[in-house]
């Protein structure tokens, strides 16, 4: 196995300098993601717009993997209609797991994920995020509460 | 420089001084007698370096269980055959084996449980619940396991107690002072680590268990990651509890032994109901068995006792004395290499140290580090080490955790700096 395969520049790249970085304030959807191995917390904002992500943020520390796969989430998935985005969600799951998986096209970006697989200790790091922006579209959407 | 355990600091040796050669010289040998460093991980000479996780085992452990399965199985205090006889005698005998090495008094102070963690638990259960009132307090240390935590979160959840935490310094140290000023009227138990597996510290606990005493509190001691560097000798500590798991002292997994002070053992009710823990059943009332089988209810892991007691006997062969001399060395080793690599920085840097170094690396989370050094056949422990607590402490999530055992070399040690420098690297 080769670690460029799992290290690739796309990843480098987004770890060092991760994309959408930071929080959005209610009436954003929030949720929080754990990964129980390592200690690693994640949140992930998002803000509806009817069925379109409108915009998305994530914070937290993490691995290499765990924050380069936020970042391409962020990028890919922005602008996304709800429909689109699971889409995503169950190509990343393939891509991650399914060592036979083809790569779609639409994943653009995100096939750089595809040494993951590679690497069966490291796959939650990478679909952490994926998990978490789930469970935020699934979270009641808060009150924004008003400091005026 | 010697950061090692001074053995002679914390105990009387049990084991004779050995007059052998420093076990360096022998190094070949010894590794030799471990099947499993000698194979390949990913085509590399595998580089083990994560026994504080789990360490691993001689031929002579290997054997033993082998044996025990082909020559000896039976079940233990049942039967009258043959072979029961002869699996008691083993079972008791790897007994009678643990009591020398923690010089405890008696067997009947032995009791094997499953491991460090279902040792506290017991204790916590056993001794503590029916004691405790609310209000009560116990006490442990900023550095424990969770293993020595959540037990007793739960025990002063179900009694209304309050669980105290002692401070540490930025090296990692217990702060005495500290620890004793939590002692109060309410204070009922201290548990505290021997050694951190987190970061290595040593704690001086033959002083806090003094301290403890001197306020009527007894002691449990977490001596998981201790056993397999120093030599323990309960009577000297004036030990309450002490506890330990196989599977770190080049024993089995889902061993582990509770040395507990016979006087308080014999005023514990037993844990578990079963089996073994009886002496007689009646639908109007049961009698505990004594000592120590009222603790062992049901069919003990037989073999798991024969291995720890094959364990025990190849440590003492090598000397605990020796042990920590190399050890200390490889320490010392680790300690200067890794600090000249840019950017890591060492977590933990207590004046008594285990071998043990934990370390992060700039720009380079553990969890990276940890899967490139497994590229290179090298065997680290990454994360939080089961001790979030000393992580948020240090404001870490996570750490690299190299971990020594008397069978590493200082080739070893070069080749983990030499893999951390090529991540750091690879991240730059
Ligand atoms: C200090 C310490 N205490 C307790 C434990 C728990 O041991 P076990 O998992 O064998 O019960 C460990 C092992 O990880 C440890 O290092």
């Amino acid at each position: 196995m080769d670690l460029k395969e799992l290290y690739r520049d796309v990843i480098l790249d987004h770890n060092k300098k991760p994309r959408n970085f930071g929080a959005l304030a209610p009436p954003a959807r929030h949720a929080t993601g754990h990964n129980p191995l390592c200690g690693d917390r994640l949140e992930v904002y998002v803000q509806l717009q009817d069925d379109r992500i409108e915009d998305l943020r994530f914070e937290g520390a993490g691995c290499a993997i765990s924050v380069a796969s936020a970042s391409l989430m962020t990028e890919a998935v922005k602008g996304k209609t709800l429909a689109q985005a699971q889409q995503l969600f169950e190509a990343i799951h393939h891509l991650l797991t399914d060592q036979a998986a083809p790569t779609p096209e639409f994943l653009g970006k995100l096939a750089a994920l595809s040494g993951v697989r590679e690497f069966p200790a490291r796959v939650k790091c990478a679909s952490l995020c994926w998990h978490t922006l789930n469970s935020a579209l699934a979270a009641p959407a808060p009150i924004a509460v008003s400091t005026e | 420089m010697s950061n090692a355990i001074t053995l002679s600091s914390l105990t009387a040796s049990p084991v004779a001084p050995s007059v052998a050669q420093p076990l360096e010289t022998q190094l070949d040998r010894i590794r030799a007698d471990f099947p499993i460093l000698s194979t390949s991980v990913h085509g590399k000479p595998l580089v083990y370096l994560d026994n504080g996780a789990s360490s691993q085992r001689p031929t002579a452990v290997i054997d033993a269980l082998s044996d025990y399965a082909r020559h000896t199985h039976a079940n233990v205090h049942r039967g009258v055959h043959y072979l029961s006889q002869k699996a008691t005698d083993a079972f008791e005998g790897a007994r009678e084996t643990v009591r020398q090495f923690l010089n405890a008094k008696s067997c009947k102070e032995i009791v094997f449980v499953r491991g460090t963690t279902e040792a506290i638990n017991l204790v916590a259960q056993s001794y503590g619940r029916p004691r405790l009132q609310p209000g009560d307090e116990i006490i442990v240390s900023h550095l424990e396991h969770h293993a020595n935590i959540v037990p007793w979160q739960m025990l002063a959840q179900q009694t209304g107690a309050q669980v105290k935490v002692a401070p540490i310094n930025e090296q990692g140290e217990l702060q005495m002072d500290a620890l004793a000023a939590l002692f109060t009227q309410r204070t009922r138990i201290l548990a505290l680590t021997h050694v951190s597996n987190a970061l290595g510290s040593v704690f001086p606990i033959r002083e806090c268990i003094t301290l403890a005493h001197q306020h009527g509190v007894p002691v449990l001691i977490d001596g998981a990651q201790a056993v397999p560097h120093t030599a323990v000798d309960v009577q000297a500590l004036d030990c309450d509890f002490y506890v330990f798991s196989g599977h770190k002292l080049f024993g089995p997994s889902g061993i582990g032994v509770l040395y507990g002070r016979e006087s308080l053992l014999q005023a514990m009710p037993p844990w578990q109901g079963g089996g073994d823990m009886i002496l007689s059943v009646s639908f109007t009332g049961t009698t505990y068995n004594e000592l120590p089988y009222r603790f062992e209810a049901g069919t003990p892991n037989i073999e798991g006792a024969v291995g720890l007691a094959a364990a025990i006997s190849y440590v003492n062969a090598i000397g605990l004395d020796r042990i920590g001399a190399w050890e200390s060395q490889l320490l010392s080793y680790a300690t200067e290499k890794l600090s000249q690599i840019d950017g890591l920085r060492i977590i933990g840097t207590a004046k008594h140290k285990a071998s043990l170094v934990s370390f992060v690396v700039d720009g380079v989370h553990a969890h990276d580090l940890g899967t490139i050094l497994d590229q290179d056949g090298i065997a680290i422990r990454t994360g939080h080490h089961c001790a979030m607590p000393v992580m948020e402490f240090f404001g870490l999530s996570a750490t690299a955790r190299a971990s020594f055992a008397f069978y590493n070399t200082k080739a070893e040690i070069d080749a983990l700096v030499s893999s951390v420098s090529g991540a750091a690297a690879l991240f730059r």
